[in-house]
């Protein structure tokens, strides 16, 4: 066996500049710890703005609370694809696993446009649409930077399919959290700012938070 | 004992043994797991996660027999990749850094085969691309090799030693102050503090010297006067 002999230099340096490391938590107790976050700011807006007016949105009309929950188990799911896509050696088809929940969080909510409009709920127009544009973007930045960071302590070496799970991460929670403070009926450009607001935070993080995670 | 309830015990076992602040041992269980229920593949695979638990803790001779039994998994893998026989060594030269780098995401209780291949793989990837780009960027010309000598013969060998010849018959005809200044600056290679205690003259004077003298070795090499 010569091939070790070869590079028996560099494992000799390797071995001299060995330290005991702290392993890596589980993906799954990571993604609790980013998820926590979220349930701190869903909190604190909960007790901003109350939960009657979301309960109220959801009684009338059922799909906005299906589509809701769609974005919850996506939050869920993809914080938890994107850790274990940063371990190496684990199944990419992990990536699949927000897909089903996505599909539930984005057909609820294109259906809830379809439907008669919530009586006694003001109809929203473009500046709202613009203000639900910004609350995702505004929240899905701090969380989608917090993400990162927990995921370069990992190693993903697929970085731009770990960062398009973590803009769906973000993004999903953060319309989460819209949700509670949402006192507006659902409407075709409401869906539309949605849409375009979750489709600018997965680009963005495709393109700087790969490489921000190709590191390794 | 079947190898799948050994991996549930380690799985428990680690986080618990981290948390508590202890030292990780070697998990003996990994060796009393039954030869004939697992293939040879799969013990060799639990005996280099057990090294690799026990490199994690710090335990180096573990780490040095783990990376020399790996060197012939990366190169098998890299050559699944297609990776050239003569650049082969790169990928397990990059792969042993990334390993050592993020040895801490290693799972004990999971295949320490995959995570290396996985590793592997992707440096493999690496060496493809950078090998692609090289190749478009550097011009392959056999006539080019045919027309020009060699950098390293006979004679250029001659040329540069007469050329140090002429450089050195050059300073000592330099006046003492610039031949000072450049036998410290150039040729020992001191910085300005170190020239200016060893000379006793201060670092604006010589750096007046090395310049003079610069100036008139460019000169005198050059033929001019």
């Amino acid at each position: 066996m010569s091939e070790p002999v070869r590079h028996q230099a560099l494992i000799d340096t390797l071995g001299a500049e060995l330290t005991p490391v702290r392993r890596l938590l589980p993906p799954w107790q990571r993604a609790l710890g980013w998820l926590a976050v979220v349930a701190v700011i869903a909190a604190v807006l909960f007790v901003r703005y109350g939960a009657h007016t979301m309960l109220h949105r959801w009684a009338v009309a059922p799909d906005l609370g299906w589509a809701a929950c769609g974005a919850l188990v996506t939050a869920v799911t993809a914080v938890l694809a994107a850790f274990v896509l940063a371990v190496p050696g684990r199944p990419l088809a992990w990536a699949w696993l927000p897909l089903p929940s996505a599909m539930l969080w984005i057909g609820a909510s294109g259906l809830g446009c379809l439907r008669a409009h919530i009586p006694g709920l003001p109809v929203m127009d473009m500046h709202e649409a613009n203000h639900c544009l910004i609350f995702i973007i505004s929240f899905s930045v701090p969380l989608s930077a917090l993400l990162v960071w927990l995921l370069r302590r990992a190693c993903p070496l697929r970085p731009t399919l770990t960062a398009v799970m973590t803009g769906l991460a973000s993004a999903s929670a953060s319309a989460c959290l819209l949700e509670i403070c949402h006192n507006v009926d659902a409407t075709a450009s409401d869906l539309l700012m949605h849409a375009l607001a979750i489709a600018i935070v997965v680009g963005v993080n495709a393109m700087m938070g790969g490489r921000l995670l190709s590191r390794h | 004992m079947s190898p799948t309830l050994t991996a549930g015990t380690l799985t428990f076992d680690g986080p618990w043994a981290l948390l508590r602040g202890l030292p990780r041992k070697v998990p003996d269980t990994v060796k009393a797991v039954s030869t004939e229920s697992i293939s040879a593949n799969e013990q060799a695979d639990r005996q280099r996660a057990a090294w690799m638990a026990a490199a994690q803790a710090g335990d180096q001779r573990a780490y040095s027999r783990l990376l020399s039994d790996s060197v012939a998994l990366i190169r098998a893998v890299a050559r699944r990749q297609g990776v050239a026989l003569d650049a082969l060594d790169d990928v397990v030269q990059e792969t042993l850094l990334t390993v050592h780098r993020v040895r801490h995401t290693f799972d004990p209780a999971r295949s320490f085969d995959a995570w290396l291949s996985a590793i592997a793989s992707r440096r493999a990837i690496d060496v493809l691309r950078s090998h692609g780009r090289r190749d478009r960027r550097e011009v392959h010309d056999e006539l080019a090799y045919e027309m020009h000598a060699d950098r390293d013969d006979a004679s250029a060998d001659t040329e540069r030693k007469q050329e140090a010849t002429r450089l050195r018959a050059a300073i000592d005809t330099l006046p003492p102050g610039q031949r000072e200044a450049v036998e410290q600056l150039g040729l020992k290679e001191r910085s300005l503090a170190e020239a200016a205690e060893s000379t006793g003259r201060k670092t604006g004077a010589l750096k007046v010297n090395l310049h003079r003298a610069l100036k008139t070795l460019r000169d005198r090499l050059n033929g001019e006067p």
